[in-house]
């Protein structure tokens, strides 16, 4: 018997079994792989504040590959591409902001503190359903080694996009065809350290993140593509439903941005290292299943906590703050001897109350936007022209005014100003 | 086995470590997949796992799978694909994920 059995050994269940075990409760930290990390795979970017309430100076002790001080928004056709690029030496040093690390390093790491704290790491262990009361309540989970049943007080699922424990809890109704996921499929390309500082103008552990939008054959998603210390790791995200009707390969779109002509030099002869692939849920807020319920509680991908926002796009730290949510909200439950749906309710109401539903909440319109048709296959080719209008010399032709060339830009690219009015504004909505 | 796929696509899944269980942890129902006319399993699934056979079934290799889940959320026939996790400890183990 524990007091709260987590399943997943992800970032929500490390800071999960930390926080819990940090409350002085006995804690199971179940990983149905080999080692932390060993199913997980991301888009590249650690955001850490959120660490700051965990582990003071996370950033000496973090794994990371490298601090992004570079952050690139590309918007591309077939035969342009046009990059937003940022960079500050502020995200550089103390107290830092994002990273990019290996999956396995990261949430290793993770684990370790939770592990420190007094909880029980049992990897290799697949938790293959529910255990519950006569009520109906979760009292623990059974799992796949022999008695290998887990009785709890409470359980905290994150257990993934995929997460079982969710639905079998009632608390999670699939969508037909994945509707709100996204299919994430990524190459890591060895390269030596000296070609990545000097091709990306990096030094040190500067690092450069840079999302790409129109380099998916109009498949609703986007690629990306970050630097490690001597790799760097490129990739594309379909949506389910638009990669089953574009009837093409996963692995062609990532191939086509490689050999894109603004992408092609970067990762030029790189040595593949490792081909992955994983499930993003990515339809945000209204997406999310019921977060509590009568001996559990859902955290991080499990409950749709990828923010796939344009230019935004983030994971760990909301999977890290509901975790540590999580973890306190159970404590206090098993503290008060009321672990039903009511006695766990505050973990919804530290989540409104943070980052991790405020943001979701407040752009829970932006995935609808950014996955839309006329972003996704329109309004990159527009811009592109746009831009491509305003810097073409045509003379003896005077220069044409900005209302000119987008006018004749929506006409090449079939837009309707009106739709890009309204887009606009739901932009301004959403985003603002 | 695994003579449907070209070479290139070999040398990209011979970079991922697969800790192969015994046990097949993906089924098909390839008497439900006679009927399906999509067939979006085939192309969807980035490990390339599913392959049509000439009797118009499905042939399905599960152990260079990515677990990823692809393959019965995007299915079009109702309980075509059984999908679980592999054993513990075994399955796909990313290293640079």
């Amino acid at each position: 018997m524990f007091d709260v059995v987590v399943v997943g050994a992800g970032p929500a269940g490390c800071a999960a079994a930390l926080e819990a075990a940090r409350a002085g409760r006995s804690v199971a930290l179940v990983e149905r792989g080999p080692y932390p990390g060993a199913k997980n795979v991301y888009g590249g970017v650690v955001y850490g504040r959120v660490l700051d309430e965990l582990v003071p100076r996370w950033w000496e002790l973090m794994p990371v590959q490298r601090w992004v001080t570079r952050r690139s928004t590309m918007l591309m056709t077939g035969t342009q591409a046009l990059t937003v690029d940022f960079r500050t030496e502020d995200w550089g040093r103390p107290p830092y902001n994002g990273a990019t690390a290996f999956r396995a390093d990261l949430d290793g790491w993770l684990a370790s503190l939770a592990q420190d704290a007094g909880a029980v790491l049992v990897p290799s262990t697949v938790a293959t359903g529910l255990l519950r009361d006569a009520r109906g309540r979760v009292t623990g989970v059974s799992t796949d080694r022999p008695d290998g049943d887990l009785t709890a007080g409470v359980v905290i699922a994150c257990d993934g996009v995929n997460s079982f424990l969710a639905k079998e809890a009632g608390l999670f109704r699939p969508e037909p065809g994945g509707r709100h996921l996204t299919l994430g499929v990524k190459e890591t390309l060895a390269l030596p350290r000296e070609t990545i500082e000097e091709r990306f103008a990096l030094t040190g552990r500067d690092g450069l993140d840079l999302e790409i939008l129109g380099c998916t054959r109009g498949i609703p998603g986007g690629g990306f593509l970050y630097t490690n210390l001597d790799s760097v790791s490129i990739g594309v995200v379909l949506g389910l439903p638009g990669l089953a009707s574009a009837k093409v390969r996963p692995e062609e779109l990532l191939t086509d941005l490689k050999a894109h002509p603004a992408i092609a030099p970067l990762v030029r002869g790189g040595r593949l290292t490792e081909y992955a692939a994983h499930l993003i849920p990515e339809g945000g807020y209204d997406s999310m299943p019921e977060l509590v319920g009568d001996g559990i509680l859902v955290a991080g991908d499990a409950a749709a906590m990828c923010l796939a926002a344009g230019i935004w796009l983030e994971g760990v730290n909301f999977a890290l703050g509901a975790g540590m949510y999580a973890g306190r909200a159970a404590a206090a439950a098993v503290a008060s001897g009321d672990t039903s749906a009511t006695g766990l309710a505050g973990y919804r109401r530290l989540l409104e109350d943070s980052f991790v539903l405020a943001d979701h909440r407040k752009l829970r319109r932006a995935p609808g936007l950014v996955f839309s048709e006329r972003v996704q296959r329109q309004y990159p080719g527009l811009v592109c022209d746009v831009v491509q209008g305003m810097f073409q010399v045509d003379n003896p032709r005077p220069k044409p005014g900005l209302r000119r060339l987008l006018t004749r830009a929506a006409r090449d690219r079939r837009v309707r100003l009106r739709h890009l009015l309204s887009d606009t504004l739901t932009g301004l909505r959403s985003f603002g | 086995m695994t003579d449907y796929r070209d070479s290139s696509f070999e040398a990209r899944m011979s970079t991922v470590d697969f800790r192969v269980s015994d046990r097949a942890h993906i089924t098909v129902d390839t008497e439900i997949c006679r009927a399906c006319t999509t067939r979006t399993c085939v192309h969807a699934c980035p490990a390339d796992l599913f392959v049509p056979t000439s009797d118009g079934g499905i042939l399905f290799n599960y152990e260079q799978c990515f677990e990823c889940g692809t393959c019965y959320q995007i299915c079009d026939a109702q309980g075509a694909i059984t999908w679980t996790y592999p054993d513990g400890g075994s399955g796909v183990a990313f290293r640079r994920g």
